[in-house]
């Protein structure tokens, strides 16, 4: 359980990064906080006690196995995250060409 | 050729052009490249209308396309039902006109392959989304056209579109993060991931309180993509930032494929929906279609005033689902459908306003009727369309919502979709007034009209919003019938496809 609320707090500190940092790049290590804490708890998900990697071999009798699909799951959403980490980084150094500054207050062109 | 093999051509077509246009556009001459994307759109639109005729004449509620064979529960599957149907044929018909019109409007951008290949990537999701009857699947292609019109929104690659473009991608992954969470929470608590499955175990379970919770996790995460009214903050920056073209199909197709088909199939479908989710939707719908006109009404940026209205009118889809009667969820799917015919178009002719004039503002235009006659009349039936003005196709799915909330008793909701619809037609007013009439102005007497693609496609999705009402005729009724039938079907959805 203690885990689980760990995830939580991860998840918690990643918000408070998102949500009240000024500076663009440190949002954007906020946004990948969120996406660790939850493949995290993906992970522990499909994790067991004393469990075993899920590999059908001859004359093994698999009692507890790990579940191995969120491990699949959350190699496909570390990719995703990791596109989407890019392509804010682009964006990030192309505001900084365009106002010269990484601070999120003082980049606010759009009103209404 | 089997019937179901179509199926995964929906997103074999336009993943296939995304990359076969960026690998090409090198080296072959501009005209080429428009020749692959005007075929890849034309082809997606007879591929779902034929898909249409497919489930009319093989007779089943839904048509299911295991990939590699593994049956359901095991293995990936593509569904096509009539709400499938429904939202094909929506997003492709916006698509091929969009195709059709940036042959010319984009000339104003360098670099078309690479914004024909976003496009198609952002077309691949929204029909793999529709298509797809598995949960991880559904946030994958959710992720790869929500990445890509990130990318879009930041297209221009000046001050204002990279900060709209920043914005948007950090609430739009916070959003998809949401998602995850409530995709994990049913994985750990169903040991599946296929919906149809996942809603065959819900319904065994009894009470269960993760259900709820999960709930206002897609919630958060769809209405997020769907900008209602509480998450709607990044629609005003993001969807006027993006070239003309794309507006049109951000606004048009992407928020209600990624926000509404999305919560109508895991609601309905899947989480099985109840009367506190539907009171929920309801009053969310009805804030937005009152908020976000009021906001409108003050708006000088053309483009911003129709993203605006976009909340606006998404309001009455959500309305008209949340009533949960056949009458409703019927207004609110045709509202779905006429809504991404003549918004498109709205953005379409403030495309090409901005192409003729180079401004997107109200207090700079005056008299274009008399340069850009095309322009004024397609824009007059799309403003006469979302006002809700008879005969065109809006004022029919408006009456039907408003019709269903007195049906089922919720007078204060029938009274705030009145209300907007009143505002919407204050707005226009101002739109066609400051715009299309009074004095033309000096400086934009050696303006011309804007070149022939740009016409045909704007005059073809003006004669959708013209000839949209008589979607509820007798004989055309079926196309609205299926698509509600299936969400009426609630988790019976799992019985059908695991047949």
């Amino acid at each position: 359980m203690s885990l689980y609320l760990l995830c939580l707090t991860l998840f918690c500190i990643g918000l408070y990064g998102v949500l009240r940092k000024r500076n663009i790049v440190k949002i954007i290590i906020g946004l990948a906080i969120i996406e660790y804490s939850i493949n995290l708890f993906f992970v522990l998900l499909g994790y067991r006690f004393h469990g075993r990697a899920p590999i059908d071999a001859q004359d093994q009798n698999i009692l507890n196995m790990v579940d191995p699909l969120p491990q699949a799951l959350v190699l496909t959403s570390i990719v995703i995250g990791l596109g989407v980490t890019a392509l804010l980084i682009s964006i990030a150094i192309r505001l900084y060409e365009k106002y010269g500054t990484f601070d999120i207050t003082k980049i606010r062109r759009l009103k209404g | 050729m089997n019937t179901v093999n179509i199926i995964p051509l929906f997103v074999i077509i336009p993943l296939f052009s995304a990359f076969f246009i960026s690998f090409i556009g090198r080296f072959v001459k501009r005209a080429y490249i428009n020749l692959v994307s005007v075929i890849a759109c034309s082809s997606l639109l007879f591929l779902s209308f034929s898909g249409l005729n497919l489930l009319r004449s093989s007779a089943a509620p839904a048509l299911v396309y295991k990939i590699g064979g593994w049956a359901p529960p095991f293995g990936i599957c593509m569904v096509l039902d009539g709400l499938t149907n429904f939202m094909l044929i929506t997003v492709n018909l916006v698509a091929f006109f969009v195709s059709i019109y940036s042959l010319n409007y984009m000339d104003k951008y360098t670099d078309r392959p690479k914004f024909l290949t976003l496009f198609f990537l952002m077309l691949t999701g929204m029909n793999g989304l529709i298509v797809t009857g598995d949960l991880f699947n559904l946030f994958v292609f959710l992720e790869i056209a929500s990445i890509a019109s990130y990318a879009l929104v930041a297209f221009g690659t000046e001050a204002e579109e990279l900060e709209a473009s920043f914005k948007y991608t950090i609430m739009g992954s916070l959003a998809s993060s949401f998602i995850f969470v409530g995709i994990a929470f049913l994985y750990g608590f169903t040991s599946t991931l296929n919906m149809a499955d996942m809603a065959s175990i819900l319904s065994a379970k009894q009470n269960i309180w993760i259900v709820n919770f999960v709930a206002v996790l897609f919630l958060m995460g769809f209405g997020l993509k769907a900008a209602l009214m509480p998450f709607h903050g990044w629609i005003a920056d993001a969807h006027p930032s993006a070239p003309a073209s794309i507006s049109a199909m951000l606004s048009g197709v992407l928020i209600k494929t990624l926000g509404i088909y999305a919560l109508m199939r895991v609601f309905f479908n899947v989480l099985g929906m109840t009367d506190a989710y539907l009171s929920v939707l309801m009053f969310l719908g009805s804030l937005s279609i009152i908020v976000a006109v009021i906001l409108a009404l003050s708006q000088w940026d053309l483009k911003r005033l129709l993203a605006y209205h976009s909340i606006s009118q998404i309001g009455y889809v959500v309305l008209g689902i949340g009533l949960g009667t056949p009458l409703g969820i019927l207004g609110g799917l045709f509202h779905l459908f006429n809504h991404s015919i003549f918004k498109s178009l709205l953005f379409l002719t403030s495309g090409a306003i901005d192409y003729s004039t180079g401004t997107r503002d109200l207090k700079e235009m005056s008299g274009l009727r008399e340069k850009l006659p095309v322009t004024a009349k397609t824009n007059l039936i799309a403003s006469m369309s979302i006002a809700g003005i008879p005969p065109f196709n809006g004022f029919f799915s408006k009456l039907i919502i408003i019709f269903a909330c007195i049906q089922k008793g919720c007078i204060g909701y029938a009274l705030a979709a009145v209300i907007g619809s009143i505002l919407t037609l204050a707005s226009f007013t101002k739109v066609q007034k400051f715009a299309f009439f009074g004095e033309l102005k000096e400086k934009y007497k050696a303006i011309t009209e804007v070149p022939l693609a740009m016409k045909l496609s704007m005059i073809g999705l003006a004669i959708i919003c013209i000839l949209g009402g008589f979607l509820l005729l007798p004989s055309f009724r079926f196309f609205l019938n299926d698509a509600v039938g299936v969400l009426l079907e609630g988790r019976d959805y799992a019985k059908i496809i695991l047949k």
